[in-house]
């Protein structure tokens, strides 16, 4: 028997599912083809007419939550039209999870169990590796609020960033290559409320929202936030993302409106995507994302 | 035109008026950000080069090059000219365009030559060139310094290493891509 990475990609996969399981998590289905995403302005859906793959299986897994389960994961594929690079596949592997009741803080406790196990289970040295530094994921991990890595690594200030169009220039030039450095994973956290995408704004600073970023190695591995449970602002927000589509020359993208409807009945709650293949890439220490997947779609 | 989508390593495009060729290519998205395209890129008449960042939604005008064979005829100065083989039109090209090649331009060669629009901006020789020897000291038999080499000069004035046996008039060929003696020419 050889140990190739698809073995390997098959035991991180393996390890994740019974980390969740051993704690309570009930592993759900849910359809990969539906009649709307949650629209986002650069996030762009792989149309099955008249329907849509999905982008991300959040919109029927917080319905889930809405029905009354309150710890749920899923490992699935999903869809994004035109994303192609070293850490991007158009098709590529999700793991989502929720919590009700909860908030980001307990999904970061989550994040270091999750991959303390993995690094102890599925790979030699407990540590990841990217670049030729190791990963360890058993010490103090980073903990620094966009803010302040706006701050130190590139001398502004998040907000007028935001203002100026400048914040994902800055983000991938200055601040990403600083955190390549580290040898513990980073959560980026509390993004300015305009990136909060489906996240609940902050209860202490309004211009801030409860998302974070989980970093490891410089890679963005995965994206959590305390959810928004208000359908008025969640709308709005929603439309907000259509108007700046528009405005790009993109085309307008339909509202999942039962989702709309039963999110006044979700209760309080947390959730987290994170990639698969860029976890995989992470525990073997690949370079390229086409390293840790079977097919690329240029070999199709 | 060129969209974001044709960006890859390779692609030849203009930027300023200038050909480049992007040397290296990554997609970047933060999170819920918007797609970065980073592109290394080389100036194909310099050989400067620079790194741009673009998004979505901007286009690019891909820079045509066209090869051509030509002959090359004659130098004033430090400029070189060449002929079309086809359409018999001259082309002038500086000698920093030029650049190793001018070490085994001898009238009458025939070379290929990239044009950008109209303007010359390479050209490239056979891999290997037939130059004769004019200048080399004999090889004294019993010369125990040991060397296996010594300087030959070639009719265009380029020096480089031969073998001992190596006489003057003798005929050698020279691999273009290293500048490197290959073999003689037995006549």
């Amino acid at each position: 028997m050889h140990s190739g990475f698809l073995h390997r990609r098959a035991h991180v996969i393996q390890a994740v599912r019974q980390y969740f399981i051993e704690r309570g998590f009930l592993e759900v289905e849910t359809p990969v083809r539906i009649p709307a995403n949650a629209p986002e302005e650069y996030i762009d859906p792989v149309s099955t007419l008249p329907w849509q793959l999905q982008t991300s299986p959040e919109i029927c897994m917080k319905r889930l939550l809405c029905r009354g389960y309150e710890k749920i994961f899923q490992i699935c594929h999903c869809w994004r039209a035109n994303e192609r690079g070293s850490r991007h596949l158009p098709e590529f592997t999700m793991l989502e999870w929720y919590r009700s009741n909860a908030d980001y803080h307990d999904l970061k406790k989550d994040c270091i169990g999750l991959l303390q196990h993995i690094a102890n289970v599925c790979t030699e040295d407990s540590c990841f590796s990217r670049n030729g530094i190791k990963i360890n994921p058993n010490n103090a991990w980073l903990n620094i609020s966009v803010q302040e890595s706006f701050l130190r690594f590139s001398n502004t200030d998040a907000l007028t960033s935001v203002k100026n169009g400048q914040f994902d220039d800055l983000l991938t030039s200055l601040i990403e290559p600083a955190l390549e450095k580290e040898n513990v994973p980073v959560f980026l956290t509390d993004y300015p409320a305009q990136m909060a995408a489906l996240a609940q704004i902050s209860h202490d600073n309004p211009d801030f929202a409860e998302r974070f970023e989980l970093y490891v190695g410089g890679v963005e591995l995965a994206n959590g936030f305390s959810e928004l449970t208000d359908y008025l602002e969640q709308k709005s927000r929603f439309e907000k993302a259509n108007q700046i589509r528009r405005h790009l020359g993109k085309n307008e993208l339909p509202l999942p409106e039962p989702f709309l409807k039963e999110l006044s009945a979700m209760p309080p709650s947390a959730g987290i995507a994170m990639g698969i293949d860029r976890l995989v890439m992470l525990a073997i220490g690949a370079d390229s994302i086409d390293q840790v997947v079977a097919f690329t779609p240029e070999s199709l | 035109m060129l969209s974001v989508a044709d960006l890859k390593k390779g692609t030849k495009l203009i930027l300023d008026g200038d050909p480049y060729v992007i040397t290296a290519f990554d997609f970047v998205k933060p999170g819920k950000g918007q797609a970065l395209y980073k592109c290394k890129m080389k100036n194909m008449v310099s050989g400067s080069t620079l790194d741009r960042t673009y998004r979505s939604g901007e286009s690019f005008e891909p820079a045509g090059m066209d090869e051509r064979d030509m002959e090359y005829l004659y130098k004033e100065g430090t400029h070189y000219t060449f002929m079309d083989q086809v359409n018999y039109e001259q082309v002038v090209m500086e000698e920093d365009t030029v650049g190793d090649a001018k070490n085994f331009l001898l009238e009458n060669t025939k070379v290929s030559v990239l044009l950008f629009g109209e303007k010359p901006i390479g050209v490239t020789l056979p891999n290997f060139i037939n130059l004769r020897v004019t200048q080399t000291d004999p090889w004294l038999k019993g010369d125990t310094s040991g060397s296996d080499s010594k300087p030959a000069t070639v009719e265009t004035g380029y020096v480089l290493r031969v073998p001992p046996f190596i006489e003057e008039n003798e005929i050698i060929v020279i691999d273009t891509r290293t500048g490197e003696y290959s073999t003689r020419v037995k006549g």
